[in-house]
């Protein structure tokens, strides 16, 4: 059977990719950002996991302001990078797992998860850049990947607890997948930052370090937020950080920590990394 | 009428909620049309040519003449659509937004080094905290 065994949560800042891509990960500026990815790639590289369903939001690129899913779930086998105005980043296609994927979605529909399905899209820095990040620069991606992509753009997104119910939904599919399967659940975006307005710039580093302690120490803390309480305290597009509650929701209740990294800044961002496993 | 929301309460925050978003739908649509190279030749080469093709308003068209960028923003851009714009032009997101806030690129950009805007007194119009 097909099991979840870890969660890993990433920012998926755009600069960060640039900086990889451009080979600027030595500067003064991103080392400390690349260093501190540096056990969570030999974490994932020890993990070995067969699929990683990512959960990430698109920013304009597959999904404009036409159609708005709140929940979406690509179910092809193949994701190009996309061209975000600047050209695709020289990443690998991403490769989806067909079979696990339509699984999921005829799973989650039938209990009651009323998703979007993808049959073609290609993948924003929302998704590559965490790909990138724990896994640095391989010729091919090291494993499956199953995107999700939610709606954290249009607001309102989904609710924070609607995504950790998510979650929960997503490992019941898994579990009931009749195949051997390692699967990782990567949740992305946050952590703090505000991209626009006056308050461009915010940053609030007791609370993301909070919301990093109670992921593992205090889940039912973080299912409660209310949008405006992420929108005041981590800036109006810390609200990205719903998403890692998708991955949290699909882990035991029990996870234990197993690695943690915080910085500030990287662009306009908080970048907060953090791997918990089940125990 | 619009009701007033909790979020009109925290400053320098223009939430993006559906009336921001129908009013600044062609806008953000210029936006996105900016992602395929021969529509950014297009715009660079006949600026208020290019805009016309998008029924917008003549302030929305007028916010990315004059590189209006929290201009955009008040009239309904969402910033991962006027981003594309400043892309276009060649300006890193920094820069953006820095003018959104008043300041230099330089001087945003030192604020983050230094860990960024402090929420301090910047949660809460009404309240002050």
């Amino acid at each position: 059977m097909a099991k979840i065994t870890a969660g890993v949560a990433t920012s998926h800042v755009p600069a960060i990719g640039a900086a990889l891509d451009l080979g600027k990960s030595g500067e003064p500026y991103w080392k400390p950002i690349f260093d501190g990815y540096d056990k969570s790639k030999k974490w994932m590289a020890e993990a070995k996991p067969d699929v990683v369903i990512l959960v990430y939001n698109d920013h304009g690129t597959a999904f404009a302001l036409d159609v708005v899913p709140t929940f979406a779930l690509g179910v092809t086998d193949i994701y190009p990078p996309a061209d975000e105005g600047w050209g695709p980043r020289p990443v690998p296609n991403v490769h989806g797992h067909v079979e696990l994927s339509r699984h999921l979605a005829e799973s989650l529909i039938l209990d009651e998860f009323d998703l979007a399905i993808i049959n073609e899209m290609a993948v924003d820095h929302g998704l590559t850049v965490p790909l990138s990040l724990m896994c640095g620069q391989p010729e091919a991606w090291p494993f499956k990947v199953i995107p999700l992509a939610v709606n954290v753009v249009q607001y309102p997104p989904p609710t924070g607890r609607r995504c950790f119910k998510l979650g929960q939904a997503i490992r019941k599919a898994v579990e009931s997948f009749d195949e051997e399967l390692n699967v990782v659940v990567m949740g992305t975006g946050g952590m703090s930052h505000q991209l626009h307005g006056e308050r461009a710039g915010m940053i609030n580093k007791e609370w993301d370090n909070q919301f990093l302690d109670d992921l593992s120490g205090d889940v039912q803390r973080l299912v409660q937020l209310d949008h405006v309480e992420y929108m005041r305290e981590t800036g109006a597009e810390g609200i990205e950080m719903v998403m890692w509650l998708i991955m949290r929701g699909a882990l035991n209740e029990n996870v234990k920590e197993v690695y943690r990294f915080y910085h500030v800044p990287g662009s306009n961002t908080a970048i907060g990394n953090i791997i918990l496993e089940n125990s | 009428m619009r009701k007033p929301r909790e979020y009109d309460d925290i400053p320098g925050t223009y939430v993006f909620d559906y009336e921001r978003s129908h009013r600044g739908y062609h806008l953000n649509m210029f936006g996105m049309s900016l992602l395929k190279p021969e529509n950014r030749e297009a715009f660079l080469a006949d600026e208020e040519a290019y805009l016309k093709k998008f029924p917008m308003t003549e302030e929305q068209r007028q916010s990315v003449l004059n590189r209006d960028w929290l201009g955009m923003i008040k009239l309904g851009g969402n910033i991962y659509y006027t981003s594309k714009i400043g892309a276009t032009l060649g300006h890193s997101f920094q820069y953006i937004a820095g003018e959104m806030c008043g300041m230099s690129q330089e001087d945003y950009a030192d604020m983050m080094i230094k860990g960024g805007r402090n929420p301090e007194g910047n949660r809460s119009v009404s309240e002050k905290y």
